[in-house]
């Protein structure tokens, strides 16, 4: 057997013979990793999951969570795994508590353990507090929390989280991170979890899938894929008219050097390190540098680069976005 | 692992988990209670009092022909006396009661029950679009239980609905048969479980395939009326056209209605009640079973 705790091979899912949602995806994830699926609403990245938890059946190829097929032994999958959905699913009706316990019995953990399982990891998300309150007064933040919680009641050996910070703003989505590594630190577990954010993935995965129409593009980790790039772009422009671009090449680490009317967009490593040197060589030929940036390659380069257009919203179906507007709105309280 | 001796997955602990969980939003929420058990009581007070057919049989609702020679006063009493006879049988023959008010409101059950099995069939268009039936699909608990717990907690709700009308309707004059004892309250709880079984079985089927509410809730009303109305609940069926009467015969309703009234209202036909009851039964394990194995079937695509 493998030490990949999920492992998929030529995973594909059709939907009405014609709509392919996943194509022919094949990748691993290593134990206590967090990784992540990144790419526009409608790329496959639900569907992926939706098979990875049994819920879906794949139209071809096979996934297998800690070793048990996904399809054949679906009920050993379900036991070991736990899911943080898109959506708010908590119960509004009910309290915060109510609904972690509703979660334990739906696993069938005894009264006695639930309770304290509830309980510890209702402190653990800091909703102790509001644990009697229900459902319905509590803010985006903290039904995300909520969630969290509801996800790891029965111990999960690797957790889905499907898009965990949808709708919520900047400041809660940076706090909903920090529970997410506290739990994972606390539980020990192994993440899997997709996103359209940039910014998260770089923030919280070991190692990303860029997907897009259903295929992987590329996979690595966040610095991987952005070194890949070919380093950091400077940008530059001189006093002279004169071309510099021939001068500039023959410098130490610098990649590439393209202009465009009077800057000079320079691709080269360790920008930092190369940004001086390149002021110094045009200094001793005589050339005045009046202005100069160095930018640092983000995912989003990294996915323009790729892809060869930004992150876009792709076309998805009626319900699909009905039920994320709902999340959207839930998201920001009322 | 030690998960294996803290987990005990049972059937029974995650059927009565979800099912928990649709009575908790009614019984903690005493407003909605309230609401259900309103809707029938105004009903009942409305159509089954406004509706007093006993009236028709006064004399003084309508001008006499006059008659000649004049009626002398022991024909006028003998007249009357002919007239209060009359009502008495019409109301009898027709209605099997003595009044309208206890024939409509033991309908007024059948109806309670077909409005909670509705709804039991709208709350999993809101699950599944709340990502509240994805989370429950990725636990252990199986398929058929997250069905039969929306059966199960619309049957409990109806058997406790019906018990508060019954109870409601004879403090506002139902009349009880004379062969009415406590063994017929099971017998009733038997037909309302019977019934529930088969039309929340039949409207989760619906909803199992829609995804936007308000497509389930034009079939579904598209489905009550006829329900409602081509049976015996308000009227009579010996009354109606022949083709409404053919609907009546095949419709569940009208066995529910009947075994109620057998149980609770008239002198009980046994006979009947068995023909009522194998109905039900018949109904019941056809759609339970339809539902189930659809369910089955469309939640594990």
């Amino acid at each position: 057997m493998t030490e990949d705790v999920i492992n998929a091979e030529g995973l594909t899912k059709v939907f009405n013979k014609t709509l392919v949602a996943v194509d022919h995806v094949n990748f691993s994830v290593k134990n206590g990793e967090i990784f992540g699926f990144l790419g526009p609403n409608g790329a496959g990245k639900t569907t992926t999951i939706n098979m990875l938890i049994t819920i879906l059946k794949p139209t071809e190829g096979t996934a297998s969570v800690l070793g048990h097929d996904v399809v054949k032994h679906a009920r050993e999958v379900r036991n070991v795994i736990g899911l943080v959905p898109q959506e708010y699913t908590a119960d509004e009706d009910l309290t915060g508590y109510e609904n972690i316990i509703l979660c334990a019995d739906l696993y069938g953990i005894r009264r006695e353990v639930s309770k304290k399982r509830a309980n510890d990891l209702l402190e653990l998300v800091e909703l102790t507090d509001f644990k009697d309150k229900k459902v319905e007064t509590y803010s985006g933040g903290m039904r995300r929390r909520l969630e969290l919680a509801c996800g790891l009641i029965n111990r999960p050996r690797v957790l889905f989280l499907d898009e965990p910070t949808l709708g919520l703003d900047v400041q809660t989505r940076a706090a909903t991170w920090n529970y997410i590594k506290l739990l994972k630190k606390e539980y020990d577990m192994t993440l899997f979890m997709t996103t359209h954010y940039l910014e998260e993935a770089d923030a919280l995965c070991d190692r990303i899938a860029i997907i897009d129409h259903g295929k992987i593009i590329v996979t690595g980790s966040p610095m991987e894929l952005k070194n890949n790039l070919g380093g950091d772009i400077i940008t530059l422009s001189v006093q002279q008219e004169a071309d510099i671009s021939g001068l500039v090449e023959k410098i130490e680490n610098v990649k590439e050097v393209k202009k465009q009317d009077d800057t000079y967009l320079v691709k080269a490593e360790n920008g930092e390190l190369t940004a001086p040197l390149i002021i110094e060589a045009l200094r001793k030929k005589g050339y005045v540098v009046t202005k100069l940036s160095l930018t640092k390659p983000t995912l989003n380069e990294v996915y323009l680069d790729y892809t060869g257009k930004s992150m876009r919203d792709a076309e998805e179906s009626k319900e699909s976005f009905v039920s994320r507007r709902i999340t959207m709105r839930r998201a920001r309280g009322r | 692992m030690s998960q294996s001796n803290e987990q005990r997955v049972s059937r029974l602990h995650g059927l009565w988990a979800l099912t928990n969980r649709e009575l908790k939003k009614w019984y903690k929420e005493p407003i909605l209670l309230f609401m259900s058990i309103i809707q029938p009581v105004i009903w009942m007070g409305l159509f089954g009092k406004a509706m007093n057919l006993n009236a028709l049989f006064t004399s003084t609702q309508f001008q006499m022909p006059p008659i000649n020679p004049p009626l002398t006063p022991p024909q006028l009493q003998q007249l009357g006396e002919f007239f209060a006879g009359l009502q008495s049988g019409v109301m009898k023959s027709t209605f099997g009661t003595a009044d309208y008010f206890s024939y409509m409101s033991v309908g007024m059950i059948s109806f309670v029950v077909l409005f909670t099995t509705m709804f039991s069939g709208m709350s999993i268009v809101w699950d599944r679009r709340l990502g509240f039936l994805n989370k429950v699909l990725s636990t252990p608990v199986s398929r058929g239980t997250i069905i039969f717990s929306k059966v199960l907690s619309a049957t409990l709700r109806s058997i406790v609905q019906a018990a508060i009308i019954v109870v409601i309707a004879y403090a506002f004059g139902l009349q009880l048969s004379p062969t009415f004892n406590s063994i017929n309250i099971l017998g009733l709880f038997a037909a309302i479980f019977l019934i529930c079984l088969g039309l929340s079985s039949l409207f989760l089927m619906i909803a199992l395939r829609s995804t936007r509410w308000e497509t389930q809730m034009a079939v579904v009303n598209l489905l009550n009326l006829p329900l409602m109305f081509a049976s015996n609940t308000f009227f009579p069926t010996s009354m109606m056209p022949d083709w409404i009467q053919a609907i009546a015969k095949i419709n569940p309703i009208t066995y529910t209605t009947d075994a109620i009234r057998q149980l609770l209202l008239y002198n009980m036909d046994v006979a009947q009640l068995m023909i009522d009851f194998t109905y039900l039964g018949i109904f019941a394990a056809i759609f339970t079973s339809i539902g189930i194995v659809l369910s089955w079937r469309y939640l594990s695509k």
